[in-house]
């Protein structure tokens, strides 16, 4: 059974360059004349399968890109392209607590047009997929916190879409249960080839996970360094590799952040 | 930094992948848990997937919590006895003042007189006619008011002029007693049904379409967009999310609803009496008013309190409390 959902989303070479492609972006919130720069000429392309980790501190627009590139927003200035609709996952779960958890996955195949017949089926499959089969028929209070953000990584799973974006999805998890889902999200992006934006402000989350890490400066939110991560998965956030990147990445977060203190 | 670049294509990185327990349960968990541990132990490497397999059992169980089942003893000495305990406080209290004569026995009936009266009408058959009358009318009016107040509470929830336009009015009809409704649509309509449906609509949808209206209002942002990103938009997104979403403030709408579309209907029917209008419970207590039947008087009022809290009891709070438990909004 888990090599049918293997099957459904593995690698979408079809001569796409990008999952993601940011182009020049801008974003100020606010009436014109008093705007807010929030976002200043963002480029940035997610390659076909790859982990990107948007990083940077709070407030700097990092959701605000990410809500861009889902679509549930319109930069101010420059353009946005995605090969479909992306999936989001949320820092709440954003389950509908009128579903069960599988429900809850089945909702997203029936937006997507997946036949009645098929649906439960390919629910269980991917609650399978985050190892959670056994929960198909639990409500969503009846799940806990790292439960509820593996039904919806299903839940986003379930779109079938080449670019899952997450908006810090584990950041209101205990340590453990953040390793862990560190960990299955490793796995799951590994074997399905999915590409995935991830936001965070935890630098060595970032470094656990990604492929390439892009740092975002505050007021407004730039792109200011970005790092190859070469340590090869599977990899653990106390990892000496992970550590000693990490160091190198909030030394720089740490310089840009202090230049606003300066002026 | 690490060394080079290595991720491993896909589905390719062939680790060794042990049957997945996926206990979530209690049952389920205890045997998921030793299975993993076995296979950790087999598999090389020693942080194989088998690990965190185990260790996701381990935490599953560990969080999930078992619902705890209350005893029947407990619920009926909690939610039966006290409100049994507090009516026959009242009927002591009764008994004691037609003992004492606080009023003269004429104008306060003892209990036992009322429920004699209720008794005669039993005898004469005539006191489920009655209800039936009064019940088959305010069910009427009250499934009329919710097929309009829905799409208008929709409507003003959703269509911002609309809001603009119609929200305060609503508001508005909604503080306003039904009953001074009456003698315009004793006018308009004359004394017949028309009007007794026209009192209980205006009773009824203003709080039913204020009730969704609140309800669409409460709406957690994070579902819309949540339904957004999955392609619920449009009127599946208000199929699919919105209205599920709402339900909560919707139900207490409709409860409310109801409360209202009773006492509009008893205010019309005490006033708008003809003998071309069936005898609903409101006829019955102004008749038996104009012939200084107390007895009557109170039977009729008791009556009318009853199928009002019975209805909401029987009807309105079972599916209230099966919508809030099913969410996790109710212990
Ligand atoms: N709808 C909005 N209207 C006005 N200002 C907004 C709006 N949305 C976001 N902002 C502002 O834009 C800035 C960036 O917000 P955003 O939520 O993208 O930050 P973030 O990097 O995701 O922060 P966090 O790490 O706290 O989630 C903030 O200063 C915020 O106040
Ligand atoms: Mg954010």
């Amino acid at each position: 059974m888990a090599t049918a959902v293997t099957e459904q989303t593995v690698r979408h070479d079809d001569g796409t360059a990008y999952a993601a492609r940011v182009r020049q972006v801008s974003k100020s919130f606010g009436r014109p004349g008093a705007e807010l720069p929030v976002l200043e000429d963002i480029t940035l392309d997610v390659a076909p399968g790859e982990f990107v980790c948007l990083l940077g501190a709070s407030g700097c627009g990092k959701s605000t890109l990410l809500n861009m590139v889902a679509g549930l927003d319109r930069p101010t200035r420059g353009g946005i392209d995605t090969a479909g609709r992306p999936a989001l996952m949320f820092q709440e779960h954003a389950l509908f607590p009128w579903l069960t958890a599988g429900r809850n996955v089945e909702l997203t195949l029936r937006m997507r047009g997946v036949p009645r017949a098929e649906r439960r089926e390919r629910a269980e499959e991917l609650l399978e997929l985050v190892r959670l089969k056994g929960a198909y028929g639990k409500r969503v209070h009846e799940l806990s916190g790292g439960m509820r953000q593996r039904v919806a990584l299903s839940r986003a799973l379930a779109q079938d879409s080449r670019l899952l974006l997450m908006d810090e999805p584990f950041a209101a998890l205990d340590a453990i249960t953040r390793d862990v889902l560190h960990e299955e999200l490793t796995r799951i992006w590994e074997r399905t080839g999915i590409s995935v934006l991830f936001v965070t402000h935890n630098v060595r989350e970032a470094v656990r996970l990604a492929q390439r890490v892009v740092l975002l400066s505050s007021r407004p939110g730039r792109i200011i360094e970005e790092w190859r991560v070469d340590i090869p998965q599977p990899r653990r956030i106390e990892d000496t590799g992970v550590a000693d990147l990490s160091v190198e990445i909030t030394g720089r977060l740490r310089e840009e952040i202090s230049r606003h203190g300066q002026r | 930094m690490g060394s080079a670049e290595t991720k491993a294509a896909g589905p390719g990185a062939a680790e060794p992948r042990p049957a997945e327990p996926t206990g979530t349960g209690s049952s389920g968990s205890g045997t998921a848990l030793t299975a993993a541990d076995a296979a950790g132990v087999t598999a090389a490497g020693g942080r194989g997937r088998s690990d965190l397999a185990g260790l996701e059992a381990g935490l599953d169980a560990l969080e999930t919590r078992a619902a705890a089942k209350v005893p029947v003893w407990h619920l009926l000495r909690d939610k039966v006895a006290p409100p049994v305990l507090a009516v026959l406080l009242v009927l002591v209290v009764w008994q004691l003042a037609y003992h004492f004569q606080v009023k003269p026995h004429y104008e306060l009936p003892s209990p036992a007189d009322v429920a004699g009266s209720v008794h005669q009408m039993w005898l004469q058959g005539t006191l489920f006619g009655y209800i039936w009358t009064s019940l088959s009318r305010g069910a009427l009016g009250y499934v009329a008011s919710v097929v309009i107040g829905t799409p208008l509470g929709l409507l003003v929830a959703r269509v911002a002029p609309v809001r603009a336009a119609i929200g305060p009015i609503l508001s508005g009809l909604q503080a306003m007693p039904s009953v001074a409704w009456v003698p315009a649509a004793i006018i308009w309509f004359g004394l017949n049904n028309s009007t007794i449906y026209a009192v209980v609509l205006l009773g009824a949808v203003p709080s039913i379409a204020n009730g969704l209206v609140s309800g669409i209002d409460q709406v957690p942002p994070l579902f819309l967009r949540a339904g957004r990103t999955i392609g619920a938009t449009g009127l599946r997104g208000v199929r699919h999310v919105l209205l599920p979403a709402a339900l909560p403030g919707y139900l207490s709408g409709l409860k409310q609803g109801w409360a209202f579309a009773w006492r509009s209907l008893m205010a019309a029917e005490i006033i708008a009496t003809s003998p071309m209008l069936g005898t609903g419970l409101g006829q019955l207590l102004e008749n038996a008013r104009t012939n200084s039947d107390m007895p009557g008087v109170l039977a009729a009022i008791l009556l009318i309190l009853v199928v009002g809290i019975g209805i909401e009891l029987l009807v309105f709070k079972p599916v209230e409390r099966r919508v809030l438990r099913s969410r996790g909004l109710l212990v």
